[in-house]
């Protein structure tokens, strides 16, 4: 019996040793605060109900439906967990899903877990659950809102985690950004609309049969979460910043160009389906595209920051 | 003349190497009702999952309709064998009665209008006509058992294959259960331990055990069969 | 009766490598690859001692010596991500392919990435097949991995096959009624059809998943539970473990300075 996931698992050697370090470090902080927050959350139910949920998203995961050719849209779910539980118990309960998944499927390096789990863990989660929650309370109660916002939400989370993984990658010097931004970002837009489509129907069986515990990702901590995203902004800027003068071969492109000509001409066409990775008034590929996902990274994390301070505001008010 | 239902010394093992069918032949006519008896693990429900291609085949055949189980043939073998699964629950997977039931004529491509009429017509026959919008989730073992046999039905399948539909039933739901089996006009292959439940519906009975058909003949003389019932681990109640 | 079969990636054994503490195995694994990762590409002296270490592990499992190598191709199609090293770096010219330029530089550094690739999942593969998951969880316990977490993927594990039957099942319902209809090209529903099918089914999954956490929850207090799993005494760490250990630090260490020294 196969399980096949949607394929953002780094294996180990893909990415540099500093930049695995600070993949570990960055988690180590995210699950020690998800274990207090949740525990304060939960109570004593915390290590059932976790588990269980778990193991819920992993078998969720293997629930596919066929798109074209032999292809298939798969679940990855952390804007779902984030959803019916607070981005904190998602990041647990991914975190235990990515684990296994490595350490039993090898699904994923062991080096390289740090980011794995943040990317496919912690970035859907937060992403997931501000934009819904944001968008929840610009289009108000009701099934609609509900359903929109999670589709939203969804599929935004992979694009973010799939943009922080070609980040990685271009930091490591395994691909250059011009070419795994786009091929990733490009891939995932459409996988994500598998994962937005999935969740859409998922909250609607939620909906209809016990919303109730829909209740429990709105009353879930977050208004903490402001610190948080602050320090993922921040971190997110830097990367990127980084990314652009650490990159080994900032003119790697560059050269095949002058050499053929062909990968230039091939990438055109990638350029002009994804106009929002390049800002058109820049001509070099490059810089435009960090520019652009500084942009994107920025409009998502001062969009989710604006949530947390309302959210904070309307629990002192309530 | 074909039989509607041709298994030929199929046999079968399950990944962990337990080997659950060990060469069974059947053979099923179109209109028959017929009943599959035996003890827990005997190979009833492996057996079932063979008819409509869920499991394939380790050695042997499955022909069903005329039709060899292929992967090219899956599709028109799961419209004309409708398989009903032990747990209604892991039957329904829709928010509502009416969409679990509208699934299969929607996956065959049919009409919007047809589709309605269809689950109209298979809600009715199961007596479940006032159930097309609830939830699912939250009826009763009974009920759900009933909406399972609904969401088979819309499909207009040739063959029905029921495993253990009475199984859970209180009485007056057992009773309902009954009636329906006798009413459905479709070839039938039902698994039970409700051995009443035989007596009352089915003219022919298959005993299974250990992986293999050890007796295949008219129910009355089956089950006037003490010392067959008793060495397979069955009993009249 | 109807399982899959999650199992696989354990085989019982009484090898070496099987009885080895369980802490040591996870250590011994972490820094495997943590040195695989950290040698310089080209370091192919320091590769092929990587490798050879992981054909003798897997001798000692008694698994067979390929037994290793013919699970590892799992990363393969993450190959993708490093293509383009060959074409983007630096260097030499090698050769042409469909017209772009290969250079030296870079064919090394990607041959560097999948060698390191390969080995450190052959490595993870040797600690999975010989060490029980209850025990590897112990072992990350003992490493410090914050007791809350490890339980509750302990918990995950234990309900991993219960639910991933479910979900089974549930696609075999699904399949037991996806029929083709009269016209086999306007079969199979619409695709936003097939894909809110596919979320109604994971949404009952979901509820599934809850209630029957509610149940474990009660059963658990019927039985004292007070917050925190419990596991029983755990094997203490022998001198054969600690010599293993050592030696295997030894050989890592001589393996990564081989590797900068003779870049």
């Amino acid at each position: 019996m196969l399980f096949k996931p949607v394929q953002l698992h780094i294996p180990d050697g893909f990415l540099s040793t500093p930049v695995s370090i600070v993949g570990w470090v960055l988690l180590v902080a995210a699950v020690a605060y998800a274990l207090r927050q949740t525990r304060g959350q939960l109570g004593d139910k915390q290590i059932p109900l976790m588990g269980v949920l778990a193991a819920f998203i992993f078998a969720a995961q293997a629930i596919n439906f066929p798109v074209a050719g032999g292809t298939s849209g798969h679940l990855l779910g952390g804007a779902l967990a984030a959803i019916i539980m607070g981005p904190w118990a998602a990041v647990l309960i991914m975190t235990s899903v990515i684990a296994i998944q490595a350490l039993i499927f090898q699904d994923g390096g062991l080096l390289v877990m740090g980011w794995n789990i943040l990317n496919m863990g912690v970035l859907t989660a937060f992403t997931g659950y501000f934009v819904y929650a944001l968008m929840r309370r610009l289009l108000g109660e009701g099934r609609n809102s509900l359903l929109a916002a999670g589709a939203v939400g969804a599929w935004l989370s992979v694009m973010v985690g799939a943009i922080a993984t070609a980040i990685q990658l271009a930091v490591s010097g395994t691909s250059p950004l011009g070419i795994a931004l786009p091929a990733m970002a490009g891939v995932h837009a459409l996988i994500g609309l598998g994962e937005a489509i999935i969740t859409v129907g998922a909250l609607a069986f939620i909906y209809a049969t016990r919303r109730d515990l829909l209740g429990i990702g709105e009353a879930a901590p977050g208004k903490a979460s402001a610190g948080w995203v602050g320090v993922g902004l921040a971190i997110a800027l830097v990367v990127a910043a980084f990314s652009f003068a650490a990159s080994p071969d900032p003119d790697g492109l560059e050269r095949v160009a002058e050499d053929t000509g062909f990968l230039e001409r091939a990438l055109d066409p990638v350029y002009n389906l994804f106009p929002d990775y390049t800002l058109p008034f820049i001509s070099d590929p490059l810089i435009s595209g960090i520019l652009a996902v500084v942009l994107g990274t920025l409009i998502v994390f001062g969009a989710t920051f604006l949530i947390a301070r309302v959210q904070g505001r309307k629990a002192e008010t309530s | 003349m074909h039989h509607t239902i041709e298994v030929r010394d199929l046999q079968f093992n399950y990944p962990d190497g337990h080997a659950a069918l060990r060469g069974v032949a059947l053979s099923v006519a179109p209109g028959e009702k017929v009943a599959l008896v035996g003890p827990n693990g005997a190979g009833k429900s492996t057996l079932m999952l063979h008819l409509n291609g869920i499991l394939q085949a380790g050695a042997g055949e499955v022909i069903v309709c005329g039709l060899p189980i292929r992967r090219e043939t899956l599709g028109k073998v799961r419209a004309a064998v409708g398989l009903v699964f032990q747990d209604p629950d892991d039957q329904l997977f829709s928010p509502t009665v009416f969409e679990d039931v509208a699934f299969g004529p929607l996956h065959m491509g049919l009409p919007e209008a047809e589709v309605r009429e269809r689950v109209e017509r298979a809600l009715a026959a199961v007596g479940m006509s006032a159930y097309a919008q609830r939830v699912s989730h939250h009826l009763s073992v009974g009920e759900k058992k009933r909406i399972a046999i609904a969401t088979v039905l819309s499909m207009d399948p040739d063959i029905l294959v029921l495993d253990e539909p009475s199984a859970g039933l209180d009485p007056r739901a057992r009773r309902g259960l009954i009636q329906l089996l006798r009413d459905l006009p479709q070839t039938m292959l039902v698994s039970t331990h409700d051995l009443r439940l035989v007596g009352e519906v089915f003219p022919r009975t298959v005993v299974m055990d250990q992986g293999r058909v050890v007796a295949d003949g008219p129910t009355a003389q089956v089950l006037a069969d003490a010392a067959l019932l008793d060495a397979h681990g069955l009993e009249v109640y | 009766m109807m399982h899959i079969d999650l199992a696989d990636h354990y085989r019982r054994g009484s090898s070496r490598l099987h009885t080895l503490d369980p802490r040591v195995k996870v250590l011994a694994t972490l820094l495997f690859i943590f040195v695989a990762t950290i040698l310089p590409p080209g370091a192919w002296l320091s590769y092929a001692l990587l490798f050879g270490a992981t054909l003798a592990a897997a001798w000692g499992s008694r698994l067979g010596v390929t037994y290793a190598l013919r699970r590892s191709f799992v990363a393969l199609p993450f190959a993708l991500a490093a293509i383009t090293l060959p074409f983007t770096v630096r260097g030499e010219p090698l050769t042409q392919i469909a017209g772009l330029t290969v250079s030296v530089e870079g064919a090394l550094r990607f041959v560097s990435v999948m060698v390191k690739s390969w080995v450190s999942v052959q490595a993870a593969i040797l600690m999975a097949v010989t060490t029980a998951f209850p025990d590897l969880l112990w072992a990350l316990r003992e490493l410090r991995v914050p007791r809350p977490l490890v339980s509750i993927i302990s918990f995950m594990y234990r309900y991993l096959f219960v639910l991933a039957d479910e979900s089974l099942r549930l696609q075999r319902a699904r399949a037991a009624r996806s029929a083709e209809g009269a016209d086999p090209r306007r079969s199979g529903g619409g695709l936003v059809w097939r894909g809110q099918v596919a979320g109604g089914m994971v949404g009952n999954l979901a509820l599934r998943a809850f209630e029957r956490s509610e149940r474990i929850y009660n059963a658990m207090l019927a039985r004292g539970f007070q917050g925190e799993l419990k596991t029983l005494a755990s094997p203490v760490m022998t001198d054969t473990d600690r010599y293993a250990l050592a030696g295997w630090v030894t050989f890592l260490a001589m393996t990564a300075l081989i590797g900068f020294v003779f870049a």
